[in-house]
């Protein structure tokens, strides 16, 4: 399904130099922030290929710290991120690699501290993204649809209770996205949603499969 | 509903009694559950940031954050104020807003991505100045917009607009296609007109790579905005001639996404290669980034 709109062609509205290496890394700041969900204390950041090698000059150093701090592509702090108010509160580095096994606008993002997660990410051209990973399970979110993220014990029947309640609270699912590393262990599952889902599911969700995680994610 | 080549488009404007921007618009709002009027609102905002964001950059004398561009758009200024273009005022209002533009882009200023940011200058240039030129209402600038976000709708599914992806065919080609496509429908081309101006541009442009200096969205990008711009409106005239492009335009897109796959990694927004590492870019690199800054930097 190619969910691509003229919409998302002539836009966005921003804050150059660059839709892939500015804009584009601003969404995968504020939707790793999103998915981080914590207060964000010490963050590591590893820029890869042609993000590593032109992402100074495009600015994606300062799109991503902007994202983390929660500021939008069309925002005029990202130039001067770096000498910030909010910037100053948290701590941050980064680093650059090539590794052709990635993507060649790859990110990872390490959050550090009591709450530990690390986001992989990637721009795929025009300011949209893609977040590939969470803790090394693989994902699918691209920040155009109102998403639920799980990371669960796997065990039988634990999509069809989740997509009971969605559907009890008349909600369409748009795509639906899960994997596990091995039978019994960990597994991930990504449900994006065409519309706003209330709190109140999202307790019973909770409730019913005790998720390790559970993020509820607005589009971008 | 989805159109996803251009034969397809073709096909349905056969079979319906509509315009391209109807069956587009129909479609997007049906996608993103809009009602038209909304829909056409948000084309229009984005418009106007595009017209603000050559008014900005017009005004502007600021050096671009990687200090390679931002004065050149008043050079021309002043010299078409002494020596008028040989061609039209058309032509110096495409060059001077679409380096307005991408100058501003430079220096971190507001712009409108279309469909990127490096190749933010091309299709305001020509839509804006064609309006301007042409005294087009309101509603069929909306129109057109509509139309070159069609024509850049189609050709991402085949080749995403990333220079890292597939070269700057993929964000300037792409750019000054739907340029043409949509100056094609403002000159009053029909449906053929349209798709030999976006073949005919693609197939001008195919191969061309994306080696920024020093990585910045400067040199070559700047530049090459207004060349694209002007490039669109010569396959706009061949088109509406009647010149046809032999190779239909979904077989161009393929060429464009084949040549794009078969470009090395180092011509692809790497900066290692081409422009990125002649005598001089490495010259200018050297005296900017210490090794130690590259390989990490923190605040604390």
């Amino acid at each position: 399904m190619n969910e691509t709109s003229i919409l998302d062609i002539i836009s966005p509205i921003m804050v150059g130099p660059s839709s892939s290496h500015t804009a584009g890394a601003v969404k995968i700041g504020l939707l790793a922030r999103n998915i981080y969900g914590a207060k964000i204390k010490n963050v590591k950041i590893t820029l890869y290929n042609s993000y590593a090698q032109t992402g100074i000059g495009h600015g994606s150093d300062k799109g991503i710290l902007a994202g983390l701090l929660g500021f939008k592509v069309d925002d005029t702090i990202i130039k001067d991120i770096f000498n910030s108010l909010e910037a100053s509160k948290i701590k941050y580095r980064f680093e650059y690699e090539e590794n052709f096994a990635y993507h060649p606008n790859a990110v990872d993002i390490n959050f550090v501290g009591e709450i530990e997660m690390k986001i992989t990410a990637q721009s795929i051209g025009g300011g949209e993204i893609l977040i590939t990973k969470i803790n090394d399970f693989d994902v699918k979110i691209n920040g155009k649809f109102n998403s639920i993220i799980l990371i669960i014990e796997d065990t039988i029947g634990y999509i069809s209770k989740i997509t009971s309640i969605i559907q009890k609270y008349n909600i369409n699912i748009a795509t639906i996205n899960c994997e596990r590393k091995a039978k019994g262990q960990n597994a991930t599952c990504c449900i994006c949603l065409d519309s706003d889902i209330s709190d109140n599911a999202l307790i019973e969700i909770r409730e019913e499969i005790n998720p390790k995680l559970l993020r509820y994610i607005h589009k971008l | 509903m989805q159109i996803n080549t251009f034969e397809e488009l073709k096909n349905i404007l056969k079979k319906e009694n509509k315009e391209i921007y109807e069956i587009a618009q129909e479609i997007e709002c049906q996608n993103l559950c809009l009602p038209k009027e909304d829909f056409r609102k948000l084309i229009k905002k984005t418009l106007d940031a595009m017209k603000e964001a050559i008014k900005n950059g017009l005004n502007n004398l600021q050096i671009t954050n990687g200090k390679m561009g931002g004065q050149d758009c008043i050079k021309l200024v002043k010299n078409y104020q002494k020596a008028p273009s040989v061609f039209s005022k058309l032509f110096e209002k495409i060059l001077t807003y679409a380096l307005a533009t991408s100058e501003e882009n430079a220096r971190m200023g507001k712009i409108v991505a279309c469909p990127t940011a490096g190749a933010c200058g091309i299709v305001p240039s020509v839509l804006i100045s064609l309006f301007e030129e042409l005294e087009i209402d309101d509603e069929k600038q909306i129109n057109a917009l509509i139309i070159a976000g069609l024509i850049g709708k189609i050709i991402s599914f085949k080749v995403k607009p990333s220079g890292a992806i597939a070269g700057c065919q993929a964000e300037c080609g792409t750019a000054s296609a739907m340029a043409a496509g949509a100056a094609a429908y403002l000159l009053g081309g029909n449906i053929n007109a349209i798709l030999n101006s976006i073949a005919l541009c693609i197939k001008n442009i195919l191969g061309l790579t994306c080696d920024p200096v020093r990585g910045f969205v400067e040199v070559p990008c700047i530049k090459r905005n207004p060349f694209m711009a002007i490039h669109a409106m010569t396959a706009v005239e061949l088109a509406l001639a009647g010149i046809e492009s032999v190779i239909p335009t979904d077989d161009v897109i393929d060429a464009m996404e084949q040549t794009g796959a078969l470009m090395s990694p180092s011509l692809k927004e790497s900066s290692l290669a081409g422009l990125a590492k002649t005598k001089t870019a490495i010259i200018m690199s050297k005296s900017c980034f210490t090794k130690r800054y590259y390989s990490e930097h923190s605040n604390k």
